[in-house]
């Protein structure tokens, strides 16, 4: 059975726009995936470990040398909007009435 | 007519070492196929023939020395549009960074550029390599050079098309789940993915971190081993790359698949492969045992799920990796009235509708009260796929089957469906969970005169066993791989 989905809660954990018509296919074939995916519920795994990263190793450290690095002016190019070599954003927070 | 463009980089290396041509020549060779086939293939999205030949006649003046030559110097070589490039654009396939200008290179091309690579261009590809048929490029779909009604696969087509139309010498991808191999079986040229491992990704923008590998576009073998030689090892940038010597990839590729171990994955010629897909590759099954390899049937029990469990991983590193295009720092911004609102409006802009797709389905398989049942369990089967791969390799040395259940699909057939689209990478997704090394060989035409390539899997770093078994199967069966497009130029 396809898989019932809040569209827009799951659109707000993301931070997406969509559209009205977005939300109604996204629906339809976000259910139907669903569906197929959760075929991996059909292997019994329950003492199976999970594997985030086919690498074995962990842990990889390497002294903590200096090195140059991209200027300060290379890391603005970039930028949408900048003021004073720091990115500009629209307010993040309510003014106080 | 055959161009220099059209030879191997293997045979361009010597022509160039011993003073047959120049590396402007070969230059100028690549760039004219660009100009008389693109505007038909449409494999890139930014083409550099300023860089190419200013750096072709610095080699060039370097040659004249007598100076020793890297094998890599002077090949005309394209980029997927996803590795950076220090001061050339790199889009991803995407309008959320249509003017962005990284000021780094990736290790890939470092390596490479050092050892005087000369770049022709940034491919197109699926929009943040998410996709099977380059359809979901923001600028446009790549034309398959063996019929241009045709897709050349994805996500790396434009680095796969500009390999076999001869408009470079050998192109970079990335495989994620299939995006070398697959469209390098559509386009009739060698795609390898090596080990996880092997290659260092940093600059290669994200996709899947637990997935995403660099590959290559080759018209031999030969080249696939002397690229991955070049490029591989490790990089303290990449504290996933590999610690062990790379080794050499050359020493054995000669030696013939006599007394090799070769598993032929059983379940793989079944329901949703095309016939002359399955007959092409058995066919090559039965040459590799007249070479004197020693072939048997094999199971990897869990690879029914594999499909399953990548569809649940790759969206959902895919979700967190995009978090990052936010409007802030690079890449398209979209005004609101306030950050978030900005935040909302940029993504909703910026990106396509795979990506939207993907960023959903991740976002939802991770959010509370579905992540056990979803990223949770498709993290255990990713162990099984594991566990399949090392019973079966206890006893061969290969693995063998399609690459692609089909040949080369017409632009737009499977647009709408994303499940059947997803279905073309059943059979390379497991090589990704797994971490191991596959190369995909051209091994024939189908009725429609479509390349078909045969997929070969190996354990984890032993890619030389992949070039030696490759290398027996191209030259036994010797093909003329030149697509129709070229007989006019």
């Amino acid at each position: 059975m396809p898989v019932e989905i809040d569209i827009d809660h799951v659109a707000l954990l993301a931070r997406l726009d969509l559209t009205d018509e977005e939300r109604a296919r996204l629906k339809t074939q976000l259910g139907a995936i669903l569906e197929h995916a959760a075929k991996v519920g059909e292997v019994a795994a329950a003492d199976v470990a999970p594997t985030a990263s086919p690498n074995p190793s962990v842990n990889v450290f390497r002294e903590d040398t200096p090195e140059p690095s991209i200027t300060h002016d290379a890391a603005m190019l970039n930028a949408p909007a900048q003021a004073g070599g720091r990115f500009m954003v629209p307010k993040i927070a309510e003014t106080g009435s | 007519m055959t161009e220099l463009c059209d030879r191997t980089g293997s045979a361009l290396s010597t022509g160039l070492a011993a003073g047959e041509f120049t590396a402007i020549e070969l230059a100028e060779s690549s760039l004219a196929r660009v100009e008389a086939v693109d505007d038909r293939v449409e494999a890139f999205l930014t083409k550099t023939p300023q860089v190419a030949l200013e750096r072709a006649a610095e080699l060039d003046t370097y040659l004249s020395t007598g100076a020793p030559k890297p094998e890599v110097a002077g090949i005309p070589i394209a980029l997927k549009d996803v590795l950076t490039t220090n001061g050339i654009r790199t889009t991803c396939g995407s309008r959320i960074l249509e003017t962005y200008v990284p000021p780094y290179d990736c290790t890939a091309w470092t390596r490479l550029s050092g050892a005087g690579s000369v770049l022709i261009g940034k491919t197109n590809c699926d929009e943040f390599a998410m996709g099977s048929s380059n359809e979901n490029s923001a600028y446009g779909p790549v034309h398959n050079p063996w019929d241009l009604d045709t897709v050349p696969g994805g996500s790396s087509g434009g680095s796969a098309a500009a390999v076999a139309a001869g408009e470079v010498v050998w192109a970079l991808g990335t495989d994620t789940g299939g995006s070398v191999r697959q469209p390098a079986a559509l386009t009739g040229v060698v795609g390898l993915k090596p080990t996880y491992w092997r290659i260092s990704r940093y600059g290669l923008i994200a996709f899947a971190s637990s997935l995403d590998t660099v590959g290559t576009f080759t018209r031999s073998v030969r080249d696939a081993a002397i690229l991955l030689g070049a490029l591989a090892g490790r990089d303290h940038r990449d504290a996933t790359s590999v610690a062990d010597e790379p080794g050499d990839f050359l020493a054995r590729i000669d030696r013939g698949v006599k007394g090799l171990r070769i598993g032929v994955i059983a379940d793989a010629f079944g329901a949703g492969v095309q016939p002359d897909v399955a007959a092409s590759v058995r066919v090559a099954i039965e040459r590799l045992a007249a070479l004197g390899a020693e072939v048997t049937e094999v199971d990897l029990p869990h690879a029914e799920y594999a499909l399953s469990a990548y569809y649940l991983i790759a969206p959902s590193e895919a979700s967190s990796n995009l978090a990052r295009y936010d409007g802030v720092r690079y890449g398209l911004r979209v005004d609101g009235d306030d950050s978030i609102a900005m935040m909302f409006a940029t993504r909703g802009a910026g990106f396509g509708p795979e990506v939207k797709r993907r960023i959903m389905l991740g976002t939802y398989a991770l959010s509370a009260g579905y992540y056990e049942a979803y990223y949770g369990q498709a993290q255990k089967v990713r162990t099984l796929v594991i566990q399949d791969y090392a019973a079966a390799f206890a006893g061969v040395d290969i693995l063998v089957s399609p690459t692609s259940p089909t040949t080369a699909f017409r632009i737009g057939e499977k647009a709408d469906d994303p499940m059947a689209m997803y279905l073309n990478d059943i059979f390379t997704i497991p090589a990704n969970l797994a971490g191991v090394p596959a190369i995909s060989v051209p091994c024939g035409l189908d009725a429609g005169g479509l390349p078909i390539g045969l997929q070969l899997t190996a354990p984890a770093l032993d890619e030389a066993t992949l070039f030696r078994t490759a290398a027996a199967i191209e030259s036994d069966l010797g093909l003329d791989l030149r697509p129709p497009l070229l007989a006019g130029v």
